[in-house]
């Protein structure tokens, strides 16, 4: 403030430049709109010239692909024939009649035609049960899991494998595709429950050398390859037990899958123990629980319920996961695609393409439709706890 | 529970006592653990004996007497050991994973951005990539790569082949006409920020044109620039790039002479590229002036080697494939099984790590975004500067477990016929040795060291980013 007054100053120099408008202001354009079509396609199609810009560029990619995939997978598709001869014409698109030839091969393998109503009741229970369960509106879910977990796996196999005097027995070499693949997830699924149990628990329990064993195996099974284990199913368990315990060739994977899926739905579970607020094992033990009565009454259904999501998503890789098996040997649907779309009466170049095709969209609306109810539950799960 | 201690502990009996009872507990689960261990060796050793299997490692250094279709160290059929062949099998595996893990994440960033993009179409368009994807079985995928896209390729004779351009000497014209070309590019892209001013619709639009015409004209104009000067392809209508069945074929680019000197210039270079930025980023702390560094990085990096290569006295050789008889003779071979294996990996776990990204991105508040727009930030440096750092934090756990997946996935190979570990040793070497537990407690304990060894690495490199945090 060395000067004497030096917002005077300003001021007088502002005076000697002042400047008043005489003609009025062009008028500007008009708003860009806020609502309808084109403010829309403004706002999320064109917002700038870079954007604009990818916007073409995808429209492009579209343009080019979908089209052609149309034309390929319905227009020029071959929808019934008697055999390959049609579908091996230059020009013509996927080979629906494949297909539809082979349709029960894919779901049932060689099972014997004239018994296949027994997978069929078999694939049925199972349904309506996960039915039962997932859906959260319809009561007794104990009945529910009980019959599941426990009834449904020994009624299930008598069904399909029969039993001494009332059913024929039908050899598990012949059992394969969309079955043997379900079969595999739900084993693996309701395998995979208590023994997820029992793992985190022991991981979280204070004796050091349970707490030691359960790490291990979590860690060890977790930390290779589900081929690998399979492998080790398959070749290793026969030598492990003596000679006349040796296992059935679809029962190691499904062993392997099992111990597999348990250790991923271990981490699962002990996730939802850990966000067990740790008043609830206090109230539990200040009543005079027991530490099983605890676990059993208290926190696990608890805990439970909170990672069904997280158990849902371990069920889709899983499920996933089955067409694995086909490296052990055994006969899943991915497998039955593999062989037959090698058959000579129908081998030709859309062959491959059009099994695959219809694989995948097997596999996607299971798996998307799962992934959506995990979605879900996890959005309604998360309205009790919101605050 | 330990705030107050009681003066004297209650009367109970010692089975009733949880120290007691966790000693038995764990003693009863050690005997049952020792006993199944005891037995499954017992009867292993005498099932292994029974059947004529081998119960040591000695096979380890017997002649394995089968050939691997892809070797990163010398290996022969006649001559090498199933030792080498384990070694062989696990180099692929790396390979496999380390060219996939970079392209998967890659792929899957440009994907977890693009879904939260404001471009509607963009967004869906890479909501549908990862929903399809992620939700058909890896194999399924793999399989459909090799047997449907790759398999029936047509036969070496009728290879694709791709088109050259006949180029015979460093050509003036087309150099002049290259360069308008990259110029005019570079004036439309100018235009184009001019027409966002205009703010309108039919401005945008118009932009989006001029950015397509641009990208255009740069990639012929660049392209014609590179070819033209440099002159080395002197080819009648091929550029030696073939595809067919038995894969892609690349003609051998191969240095004579002169590689330590130009290795040396390398490493100069890129350490003289750090060093620019080093100086760069110090410079615009002192001025708050903004410096061009990464073109000039590159120019630095490409540069030095450049400049030493036209004083030594080396010369690049280029042998292209030709058709010989049934199959082409000279160039380098991509097999179909590693292309799919890299293919189908890459872009399924891209799928995972899209998710990932987008679960990062979308837990750093959306204060973060909102300041950075303030700031005047474009989206581009928005996510570059403020929200992809700090989203990281949220990201490396969980993409570590999609690399973890990644390696692990790749044991698929042996679906392919790629010669992977598992194929290679779990495979053949288990097969043609019958020693199953040694082969697969290898196989496995290789994966869990892999597996710890990534995630050891992933974990430093966590820690390293937690750090910054304030």
């Amino acid at each position: 403030m060395s000067q004497s007054d030096p917002k005077l100053n300003i001021n007088s120099s502002v005076r000697q430049n002042v400047f008043v408008r005489q003609e009025s202001i062009a008028a500007r354009q008009p708003p860009i709109p806020t609502r309808g079509v084109l403010a829309w396609i403004n706002d999320n199609l064109f917002a700038t010239p870079l954007s604009g810009f990818v916007t073409l560029a995808c429209i492009a990619l579209v343009a080019l692909v979908v089209p052609d995939l149309i034309r390929y997978l319905f227009i020029d598709a071959i929808w019934s024939a008697e055999d390959g001869v049609p579908c091996r014409v230059e020009g013509t698109g996927a080979c629906w009649a494949f297909v539809e030839r082979k349709l029960s091969f894919f779901v049932y393998g060689s099972y014997p035609r004239e018994m296949v109503w027994r997978v069929n009741l078999t694939l049925l229970m199972g349904a309506l049960l996960v039915g039962w369960l997932l859906i959260p509106r319809l009561p007794a879910k104990r009945l529910a899991s009980v019959l599941f977990f426990i009834a449904y796996p020994v009624a299930g196999y008598w069904l399909a494998y029969g039993f001494e005097g009332v059913l024929p027995k039908v050899s598990t070499n012949l059992w394969g595709g969309v079955f043997v693949s379900l079969l595999v997830a739900l084993v693996g699924i309701v395998m995979s429950l208590p023994i997820g149990i029992v793992l985190a628990l022991g991981r979280r329990s204070h004796m050091p050398i349970v707490k030691f064993v359960s790490i291990v195996l979590i860690e060890f099974v977790r930390g290779v390859p589900l081929i690998t284990v399979l492998f080790m199913a398959n070749t290793m368990l026969p030598l492990f037990v003596p000679q006349e315990l040796t296992p059935d060739r679809l029962l190691r994977p499904l062993i392997g899958v099992s111990i597999f899926t348990g250790a991923y739905t271990a981490e699962t579970i002990r996730a939802g123990l850990q966000a067990m607020p740790k008043g609830q094992f206090e109230g539990a033990m200040s009543l005079g629980l027991s530490y099983w009565q605890m676990m059993r009454l208290i926190i696990l259904p608890q805990a439970l319920t909170m990672v069904i999501p997280g158990i849902v998503n371990s069920f889709i890789s899983l499920f996933k996961d089955t067409t694995l098996v086909a490296v052990v040997g055994i006969f899943d649907f991915l497998r039955a695609i593999e062989v037959a779309r090698l058959d000579p009466v129908w081998a030709g170049p859309s062959l491959s393409t059009t099994g695959y095709v219809f694989a995948a969209l097997f596999y996607w609306v299971f798996c998307y439709s799962m992934s959506r109810y995990s979605q879900n539950l996890e959005a309604r799960l998360a309205v009790g706890r919101r605050r | 529970m330990s705030d107050h201690k009681l003066t004297h502990r209650p009367h109970i009996a010692w089975w009733n006592d949880p120290f007691y009872r966790g000693l038995v507990y764990q003693l009863v689960l050690l005997c049952v653990l020792l006993v199944l261990v005891y037995e499954a060796a017992s009867n292993a050793s005498q099932n292994m004996r029974a059947r004529g299997i081998p119960t040591d490692f000695g096979f380890w250094f017997k002649t394995s007497g089968f050939d691997i279709n892809l070797t990163l160290i010398d290996y022969g059929a006649a001559s090498s050991t199933y030792g080498r062949a384990f070694w062989v099998g696990l180099l692929n595996t790396l390979l496999v994973a380390g060219i996939s893990i970079p392209i998967a994440t890659l792929i899957g960033f440009f994907i977890g951005i693009a879904r939260l993009s404001a471009n509607w179409l963009m967004a869906r368009l890479a909501g549908v990539y990862v929903e399809s994807l992620r939700n058909i079985p890896l194999l399924l995928q793999l399989l459909f790569w090799y047997n449907a896209v790759l398999k029936p390729l047509p036969n070496p004779r009728d290879s694709l082949v791709m088109p050259g351009v006949q180029i015979t000497q460093p050509d003036l014209s087309t150099t002049i006409i290259a360069s308008l070309m990259v110029l005019a590019g570079g004036l439309l892209l100018r235009r184009s920020r001019a027409m966002q001013g205009t703010g309108t619709l039919l401005g945008n639009v118009f932009g989006s044109v001029l950015i397509g015409l641009a990208i255009l004209f740069w990639l012929f104009g660049g392209a014609l620039l590179g070819l033209a000067n440099v002159g080395l392809l002197h080819l009648s209508g091929s550029m030696g790039v073939f595809l067919n069945n038995r894969g892609l074929i690349l003609p051998e680019i191969n240095l004579v002479g002169g590689a330590l000197e130009l290795s040396i210039a390398s490493l100069i270079g890129l350490g003289a590229a750090f060093v620019y930025r080093a100086i760069a980023r110090e410079r615009q702390r002192q001025t708050g002036k903004q410096q061009a560094v990464a073109l000039i990085m590159l120019a630095i990096i490409i540069g030095v080697p450049l400049i030493t290569f036209g004083f030594l006295d080396s010369h690049v050789t280029i042998a292209y494939a030709e058709l010989r008889g049934f199959n082409f003779a000279g160039g380098v071979r991509v097999s179909p099984e590693f292309a799919a294996l890299i293919f189908g990996l890459s872009t399924y776990t891209a799928s995972f790590i899209a998710e990932v990204v987008r679960g990062g991105i979308l837990a750093v508040p959306q204060g973060q975004n909102e300041a950075s727009a303030a700031l005047g930030l474009r989206r581009g440096l928005a996510l570059k500067l403020v929200i992809i750092p700090q989203a990281m934090r949220v990201i490396i756990p969980p993409l570590t477990n999609q690399y973890l997946n990644l390696i692990k996935n790749s044991s698929l190979a042996v679906f392919v016929g790629f010669p992977d570990l598992v194929q290679v040793f779990a495979g053949t070497v288990l097969n043609q040795t019958g020693a199953a537990v040694q082969v697969i407690s290898i196989t496995m304990a290789v994966y869990l060291v892999v597996s710890l060894f990534t995630s050891l690495i992933m974990d430093l490199y966590n820690r390293r980013m937690a750090l910054v945090d304030r």
